[in-house]
């Protein structure tokens, strides 16, 4: 039975989406936890996992759609080895709206050749709708009901899609143990790796790298942190504040590259970099240009703590229009970072140190801190990337501008 | 003038009535052609009028019986005419009903003779003449059955009856043979038995109720011979030699040769799907022993064209037909979830004296499919109800897969078994294991509590018995 892909929800908000595009085509085998497609909401683009392995039949909504509504029929998956290419023909007609149903919607007549029937599998999160017998055959058998397409009404997994499901799963057990543990993927593993991957790949990064002198930065940190009751200000905040106030600055940066344009956006909204234990993810301050550093402070703060009990909704750390990555706390003094795609820069911020520096022809100290700039090629040529990194280290260097 | 539609339905029973109702749910725009009478058979002359003959009887029986419930009851009797014709009153009421139904639902209805005219075309004749020319996308044949003529047992209606003329009798027959012991050939002799006839069943096969688990055809027989029907199992009329006193059947048996003298013989030895006249030659649309060829989604080889129901082969039941006709326009339609009909998840009903009511596999199908089973029996005497309704003939059986726990068949004979089957039918359908049945409250006291113990005496837990 081919899998129905349904509009996904990733906001709890969201009632409809607009299919930005898919990343599988037609025929493509897809495995579960791939990216099948992106979607964009009001407030974000969000990359959509396949639930299930198959091969992708038939694609129902094509990309650049507007406007899709939530549970709607996007797709067909085939698995178990049906034939996609017979879905794509025959394929599960759209479900005539139930307030309209119009004479003229009723598909042409059809010959006695069998055909695929279309049998809705939804994304099973949580609860698995399975009938009793289906959840002992599937228990004495040692299949995954989660990884079973349910034929049954709303996808409820019957007995048929077990034993169905048994034929074709592959023979398990391998005679001798290997030398090594496998830690199965998470979602989050594979997003960043089929993320991260894909920039690398696909983005010409070039790299440009600024020391920044934060004496005065560090100075004025120390005062309001001991003036300000309540607030503690950490100089990746101020790294936020002062990128925030160089983006509005330079719009051309707060962009993305897409297939027919380029984007700008009008909100300076950052990714900043936060490692939680399930992997990397990326927390946004919104308008960042326009919040003032205690509340960017007490945001990052507030944001951070549920990245790191991943208890961050979907909205929160899906967007924004640049990132920030911060490694001097691990003393690191320079490196370059992956682009997050589809932002076209992310600003790698090393260590703040104190170095040897030649000042008026005589050696001096100071505390530095590298910030390297990773650049989309396509979006932002190199002079216009100098440009503004180089407005971002005078912004930093004079950060009492940051106050205004 | 041609009138079109999105889906026209040949034939006005419980197949094609039902379809075009959900169809016109489903937004189409819908038309049934029926040359009869709508509601079919099922509604003018079986299924229904069959149940308010028996009925009768079974008051009869109860008045019989007054003494034994305390109770006295003097020149206990029938008026045949009375009780054929609140048959036949009732019937006119539920055939009004589905008259109005279709109006409500507004489905076009055309009286006379439909057939396949060209692709997408139906034609309409009624005593030879065109009266209309339909076009539509869709087409349901849906035309039903007739009874099975056996070379040598043609029916005349006089002596020799099919099920039309057994449900208006004129006079008492008083002795009668029938011919089959399926349901039509069984029930019947149950009412014409109850009401007073000597009644003999000859039987092809070598038990009654064939269909039925070999316990339960047991069972029928014992209870049938003991009311005092003669039964030959095994058994064939060779011929039937008409005079004008009566009847003289051949049987023959494993025994030799018999003859059996009746007043009138009742046919019942199966049916005929309706396929003539229907324009099928020349189109896709292939027949195989008489029956209408389609896929789970009852498409047959015409694009298009589609058939529910008799005329698409066993089993030959009312709500088998209804169930087709829902789930082939759904399915046109391009409805989520629309699910084939599986054949053993359909529940069959047979109303003589004991009534029985099955589902699934018999036991001995089961085995032979290859399943190791769990049986488990109740018998009605072990129930309270049936005790208090002083009817405690009868048992109810399960049938488990030993293995997976799986319902495979249930088997029930008894009082109102018949309206305890959906039971089965429900956990069937949601594809319950013993657990479940074993964990459902089943309500005290009713008969049903038996469907309870049959199922926990298939893991050894009966309780009153």
């Amino acid at each position: 039975m081919p899998i129905d892909i349904l509009m996904p929800q990733v906001a709890p908000s969201m009632t409809e989406g607009n299919i930005i595009r898919w990343t599988k085509k037609p025929g493509e085998a897809v495995k579960k936890g791939e990216v099948l497609l992106e979607i964009e909401t009001d407030k974000a683009l969000v990359e959509v996992e396949a639930q299930h392995d198959g091969v992708l039949g038939k694609i129902v909504v094509p990309e650049g759609s507007n406007g899709v509504k939530v549970d709607s029929l996007i797709a067909l998956l085939a698995v178990n080895g049906e034939n996609p290419a017979a879905l794509a023909a025959a394929g599960s007609a759209p479900k005539p709206p139930a307030a309209t149903p119009a004479a003229k919607s009723i598909p042409a007549g059809a010959t006695a050749a069998p055909a695929a029937s279309a049998t809705v599998a939804p994304t099973r999160e949580g609860r698995i709708f399975a009938s009793p017998l289906a959840r002992r055959i599937a228990k004495d058998l040692n299949v995954d009901l989660a990884r079973v397409a349910g034929s049954g009404p709303n996808g409820r997994v019957l007995k048929a899609d077990v034993e169905a499901a048994q034929r074709s799963a592959p023979v398990a057990g391998a005679a001798y143990g290997p030398a090594w543990e496998e830690i199965p993927h998470s979602s989050v593993r594979r997003v960043i790796a089929q993320r991260l991957t894909e920039a690398k790949r696909n983005i010409p990064h070039f790299y440009l790298t600024v020391d920044c002198d934060v004496d005065a930065l560090l100075a004025a940190r120390r005062q309001i942190n001991e003036v300000i009751e309540g607030v503690k200000l950490s100089v990746n905040d101020f790294v936020i504040k002062a990128a925030a106030l160089t983006l509005r600055k330079f719009p051309a940066v707060n962009a993305s590259w897409a297939e027919n344009a380029i984007r700008r956006y009008r909100d300076v909204d950052i990714a900043v970099a936060v490692a939680a234990p399930s992997g990397l993810i990326t927390p946004i301050v919104r308008g960042a240009d326009q919040k003032s550093l205690g509340r960017i402070s007490a945001e990052m703060k507030e944001l951070s703590a549920r990245a790191k009990e991943s208890r961050l909704r979907p909205e929160e750390f899906q967007g924004g229009g640049f990132s920030i990555s911060n490694l001097g706390m691990y003393g690191i003094r320079e490196f370059s970072a992956i682009i997050n795609p589809p932002q076209a820069c992310i600003l790698a911020v090393g260590a703040a140190e104190q170095r040897p520096v030649v000042r008026d022809g005589a050696l001096a100290v100071a505390t530095m801190m590298t910030c390297t700039l990773s650049v989309d090629h396509r979006a932002v040529d190199g002079a216009l990337g100098a440009e503004f990194l180089a407005a971002f280290k005078k912004v930093i260097e004079a950060p009492i501008a940051m106050l205004v | 003038m041609t009138e079109s539609f999105d889906l026209v339905v040949i034939g006005g029973g419980p197949g094609g009535y039902v379809a075009a109702i959900r169809a016109a749910q489903l937004g189409m725009r819908t038309a049934v052609v029926e040359r009869e009478h709508l509601g079919g058979i099922c509604l003018n002359w079986g299924c229904i009028p069959t149940k308010a003959l028996l009925r009768s009887a079974e008051v009869l029986h109860l008045m019989h019986d007054a003494a034994a419930f305390g109770l006295s009851a003097s020149n206990v009797g029938f008026d045949l005419a009375a009780v054929v014709k609140r048959s036949r009153a009732i019937a006119a009421q539920l055939q009004a009903g589905v008259k109005h139904l279709l109006k409500k639902n507004k489905v076009s209805v055309y009286e006379g003779l439909g057939r396949l005219g060209g692709k997408g075309k139906v034609a309409v004749s009624r005593d030879g003449k065109p009266v209309a020319d339909l076009a539509a996308q869709h087409i349901i044949l849906a035309t039903g059955a007739r009874p099975r003529v056996l070379p040598g047992l043609e029916p005349d209606g006089k002596q020799v009856w099919t099920y039309k003329e057994a449900m208006i009798p004129a006079a008492m027959p008083k002795s009668l043979l029938v011919v089959g012991s399926g349901a039509i050939g069984v029930e019947f002799a149950s009412f014409y038995r109850t009401l007073g006839a000597e009644v003999t069943i000859v039987e092809l096969l070598d038990r009654v109720l064939p269909v039925e688990d070999a316990e339960v055809s047991a069972a029928a027989k014992k209870s049938f011979e003991r009311q005092g029907m003669k039964i030959l199992t095994s058994a064939t009329v060779k011929a039937l030699k008409k005079d004008a006193g009566g009847v003289t059947a051949t049987v023959a048996t494993a025994s030799g040769e018999q003859s059996v003298r009746v007043e009138r013989v009742i046919l019942a030895v199966g049916i005929t799907p309706n396929t003539e006249n229907l324009g099928l030659e020349g189109t896709g649309v292939k027949l195989e022993r008489g029956h209408v060829v389609v896929d789970a989604w009852l498409r047959t080889g015409e694009p298009g064209v589609y058939a529910i129901g008799d005329i698409t082969g066993a089993p030959w039941l009312a709500h088998k037909a209804s169930h087709e006709g829902v789930l082939c326009v759904e399915k046109i339609a391009g409805l989520a979830h629309v699910a084939p009909l599986d054949p053993r998840r359909i529940p069959g009903c047979t109303y003589c004296q004991p009534q029985v009511a099955s589902i699934g596999l018999s036991e001995e199908k089961a085995k032979q499919l290859g399943h190791s089973v769990r049986v488990g029996r109740f018998p009605l005497v072990g129930n309270g109800k049936a005790i208090a309704l002083g009817d405690t003939e009868g048992f109810v059986k399960t049938v488990f897969d030993a293995k997976t726990g799986e319902l495979l068949g249930a088997h029930m004979i008894g009082p109102e078994v018949t309206e305890m089957i959906q039971g089965y039918a429900v956990a069937k359908t949601l594809e319950t294991t013993e657990a479940e049945l074993m964990h459902t409250v089943f309500p005290h006291p009713t008969i049903s509590e038996a469907m309870h113990e049959a199922v926990l005496d298939a893991y050894g837990r009966v309780i009153h018995y």
